[in-house]
């Protein structure tokens, strides 16, 4: 006997995202999920964010890694609730350990959160987790091919930071050829070149950010 | 290691609409795969048989088909299969092309005794 199923395999951790959605809607959260490979920078954009918008908008972040406490304790010192998720092995954050990570963010205290995914660049792509915005951030030194190499990921992305950029008269990374891939996978995306070293971009990049928490109180 | 969470979906999602169906035997599961769902067949069989042990879909066989990734033009309307993440429309040469098929992983049936 054939019985249709016609479910996606994923369908149980959807429905959980989706959960999740709704409840940061209700409380009026902003959520931006953060993709990249380990070291493009994900922890240190989130910093200069927490900085850039100091006194603006309040952010809480949920780190996710594998293992350690390391970068929890990075953002901690910057007095914004933080909560550390450790998969233990899992190489990507999915929509039930987010869930209950959700309950350990004062979240009717913030209007961002921001949820560092693991480094990687594949199946961060595949699991939903409720956020509203996913934020990659690729970086010079990675080489300017990897869009055409990971294109799920660079077809889910809202927006793209190129971070390290200030690295490019030491490399061969053709800005050119990156943002004509990108487009070619995803023509709505925008793309912000920047350094979190020297500060290049950045306002640029806490522009985009004021604007999508502005769309979402218009929302509410 | 991915595959590990996707084949653990796909064995709950088995299981649920075999009990449901009140089989006893779960003989064949048809998986319908995006060429751009990023997953690997062999890693998902191997999953499989570890993750179903024990269960009544345990001696299941996989079946795979595979979608092309499939792109539609944005200026012409064209429809066209994309061949080595070529995103260039084979009529207009626009590369406005919006990815219609190519993502998805589900399961279409499953066969049961």
């Amino acid at each position: 006997m054939e019985i249709k199923v016609l479910k996606d395999v994923l369908s149980a951790n959807d429905r959980i995202a989706l959960e999740n959605r709704r409840l940061l809607d209700k409380k009026g959260v902003l959520a931006i999920n953060v993709m990249a490979s380990p070291g493009a920078g994900k922890t240190s954009v989130i910093l200069q964010t927490i900085s850039g918008l100091k006194n603006e908008i309040s952010v809480g972040v949920i780190e996710g890694d594998v293992q350690s406490r390391i970068d929890a304790d990075r953002i901690a010192q910057e007095n914004v609730p933080v909560y550390q998720i450790n998969t233990g092995g899992e190489c990507h954050l999915d929509a039930n350990m987010v869930k209950r990570a959700l309950k350990e963010i004062p979240l009717d205290d913030i209007d961002i959160l921001f949820i560092e995914n693991i480094g990687n660049l594949i199946c961060t792509a595949e699991f939903k987790i409720g956020t509203h915005k996913n934020l990659v951030i690729a970086s010079v030194p990675e080489g300017h091919d990897k869009p055409l190499k990971y294109p799920l990921m660079f077809t889910v992305a809202d927006v793209i930071l190129v971070n390290k950029i200030d690295l490019l008269p030491y490399s061969n990374f053709d800005t050119q050829a990156y943002r004509k891939a990108v487009k070619g996978l995803n023509d709505k995306v925008e793309v912000i070149e920047i350094s979190c070293a020297t500060g290049h971009g950045i306002d640029k990049w806490l522009g985009w950010v004021k604007k999508q928490a502005k769309n979402m109180d218009m929302d509410k | 290691m991915h595959e590990l969470a996707i084949t653990q979906g796909l064995v709950d999602l088995v299981l649920d609409h075999a009990k449901r169906a009140g089989a006893k035997k779960v003989l064949k599961i048809n998986v319908v795969a995006g060429e751009l769902s990023g997953y690997v067949d062999e890693c998902m069989q191997f999953y499989y048989e570890q993750l179903s042990k024990g269960t009544i879909a345990e001696e299941a066989r996989l079946s795979f088909k595979r979608i092309p990734t499939q792109g539609r033009c944005r200026e012409c309307n064209k429809e066209f299969v994309i061949a080595d993440m070529n995103w260039i429309c084979p009529d207009c040469n626009s590369s406005n092309v919006q990815l219609v098929k190519g993502m998805e992983l589900f399961v279409e049936s499953i066969e049961v005794d």
